[in-house]
């Protein structure tokens, strides 16, 4: 994940908590968006950012999860054709891992 | 309309290990965090010989010995499959050997900053006389001048910053600092700078080579690669294009950088078809030269599943755009694709700026383009880092788009990324795989009437450089030549004085009604 990103992740943390924060993922990959997902949980697995050793707890969901949340014409807009080209299931299923 | 044309292309690569291991990014921060770390111990084991790069069929496929299609039917993976009879040269361009191009890289340096030992230089002096189309740079004789002694190098390798060269395991030269404070002219800016432009001096000599152009007929150059080249007051001051074009006698030219991130050289073919067709210059080159930086930047990756260290290849490419001649194939400059600012950062939005707004435009369908040429990154680099096989992704957004609009049916997707794509097969260097080298094979296909248009898409991720996190991309269609040329409609004075005395009447008429 992004050092960058981590970085931006904690600061959300520090000033939120973890209670009212979720992260939103857009990953286009089933591994990359596993090892988000597994960054804000338990920590940088590749110990290459600040979250490396921190383990937040947040829960991330795929944005591919939340279609239900969304207007369904706005998630056609912006999601409606990479739903059609991701593979969806191995995506959520590996995203869901890491909020076990 | 008499639209541009694309007049040649050319390709080259260079095989970088020893820039791969010293001043390869991902190595250079491995390296500031722990010397002694795993990944630098295990890298050198995973480094590819010379000839293992030459005959590795993507890399034979970027200097057009073989066709993307050819490509498609090599089993992966491709390091395995070595390509038999490979040869360094290709019909685009070549493939250098990394002592030649230190060799190279002491030619075009105007300010004495790479040293190379004694008998190494001897060897590569010897070497580039008789290299077919570098022996007559007038700089070769810098290759005369002064060598420096093993111990001298390493002295300033050790005590002075110096850039390190190493060739066969053996230290045979370095790239001094440019200056003792200034960060932007620094050893390792330098070393990436002027190995940016020996890169792109090999391929601007081989468009010279291959195709009719003469240097002297060069009238504009526009460099696009991702470096910056000047002092700590003007970082980014440029210009990369004059000094290449210096090397290669194009005395007659001018030019400036244009930057873009990966997108860099998609905006630079645009403006370089503005300028021929709107007549200021008749021969226009766009030259992008190669990165030290993202040599090995993936390593990491493929290090830990046991693979070559694919990311060795600093890689370039030159393409002249001429005046209409009837003959090659045309750029469509009433139907440039472009992210704009207010178009959204959504892959669909991205995908209809660059891609269905401008076949909108001419009243083309997805399926009246029979290829698409967007980021052609070879997949046997980013799939093992996690980046997935990006050029497959492309075409499965552009084919998915094509069913929202109804070109094609849902069931005929995956058909049409199979018609639609190709393999990526660039080297992962930013700037070099968003379309641009798909050129040369498509020029050849639409010549040869195998194909009868193709888009070029350039995308860039702009966020990188902290300052906006927009998207960016541009794309064009490049078209087989309808034959037709169009005569000068320039100035017509009687015309012009016959719509002046038309208005005048309509004018007086206006007094009398």
């Amino acid at each position: 994940m992004d050092l960058e990103n981590q970085a931006r992740i904690k600061d959300l943390y520090d000033k939120y908590g973890k209670d009212d924060l979720i992260v939103v993922l857009g990953g286009a990959e089933p591994e990359a968006s596993g090892l988000a997902a597994e960054t804000v949980a338990t920590g940088d697995p590749t110990f290459a950012g600040p979250l490396s050793g921190v383990s937040l707890g947040l829960k991330a969901y795929h944005i591919f999860e939340l279609k239900d949340e969304i207007p369904a014409d706005v998630y056609d807009e912006q999601v409606g054709m990479m739903e059609m080209v991701l593979d969806v299931d191995e995506i959520v299923n590996e995203v869901k891992t890491y909020r076990k | 309309m008499n639209y541009p044309v694309v007049k040649g292309a050319a390709y080259a690569l260079v095989q970088a290990n020893s820039m791969l291991l010293y001043q390869g990014t991902t190595q250079i921060t491995e390296r500031l965090k722990n010397e002694q770390s795993e990944h630098l111990k295990a890298l050198p084991e995973h480094l590819r010989s010379y000839e293992d790069a030459v005959s590795y069929p993507p890399n034979q496929a970027y200097i057009g010995n073989i066709t993307p299609d050819q490509l498609k039917e090599i089993p992966h993976p491709w390091y395995e499959n070595p390509l038999a009879g490979a040869s360094r040269d290709g019909k685009y361009g070549e493939i250098m050997p990394e002592d030649e191009f230190f060799g190279l890289m002491k030619m075009v340096d105007s300010f004495d900053l790479v040293l190379l030992e004694e008998a190494f230089q001897a060897v590569v002096k010897e070497k580039l006389q008789s290299h077919p189309i570098l022996k007559d740079i007038k700089e070769i004789t810098k290759l005369d001048s002064t060598a420096h002694s093993a111990d001298e190098i390493k002295k300033l390798v050790a005590e002075h910053d110096a850039q390190p060269l190493y060739f066969a395991g053996k230290l045979v030269g370095c790239v001094k600092k440019a200056h003792e404070f200034d960060e932007a002219l620094s050893s390792e800016v330098m070393l990436g700078n002027l190995a940016n432009k020996a890169s792109a001096v090999l391929v601007l000599k081989h468009l010279l080579a291959k195709t009719d152009l003469n240097p002297e007929q060069v009238d504009y150059i526009i460099e696009c690669s991702e470096e910056a080249c000047g002092d700590m007051n003007q970082r980014g001051g440029g210009n990369f294009a004059k000094a290449i074009g210096e090397i290669c006698g194009c005395i007659n030219a001018t030019g400036s950088d244009t930057r873009s991130f990966c997108a860099g050289p998609a905006h630079a073919l645009v403006e370089a078809a503005a300028l021929v067709q709107s007549g200021i210059y008749s021969n226009v080159v766009v030259v992008g030269g190669g990165s030290t930086a993202k040599l090995g930047m993936n390593s990491r990756d493929h290090v830990k599943k046991g693979m070559p260290a694919l990311e060795d290849m600093l890689a370039a490419f030159a393409v002249h755009i001429g005046e209409n001649d009837g003959v090659n194939p045309v750029i469509r400059t009433d139907a440039i694709g472009r992210h704009r600012i207010g178009s959204g950062a959504s892959p669909q939005a991205v995908m209809t700026a660059m891609v269905t707004d401008p076949l909108d435009k001419i009243g083309y369908k997805i399926t009246d383009i029979d290829r698409y040429a967007p980021e052609l990154q070879n997949p046997e680099i980013t799939e093992p880092a996690g980046a997935g096989n990006v050029p497959m992704a492309n075409y499965k957004m552009i084919s998915a788009l094509a069913v929202k609009r109804g070109d094609i049916q849902k069931a005929d997707l995956m058909k049409a990324v199979e018609s639609i794509g190709m393999p990526g097969f660039a080297p992962t260097q930013g700037h070099i795989p968003s379309g641009v080298p798909f050129i040369g094979h498509a020029r050849d296909m639409l010549l040869e009437g195998k194909l009868e248009r193709a888009m070029i898409i350039g995308k860039g991720s702009l966020f990188l450089g902290r300052l906006t996190n927009l998207f960016d991309g541009v794309s064009m269609i490049i078209e087989k030549n309808s034959g037709v040329v169009e005569a000068d409609t320039g100035f017509d004075q009687e015309q012009l004085r016959k719509m002046i005395a038309e208005a005048m009447r309509d004018f007086a008429k206006t007094f009398r009604e």
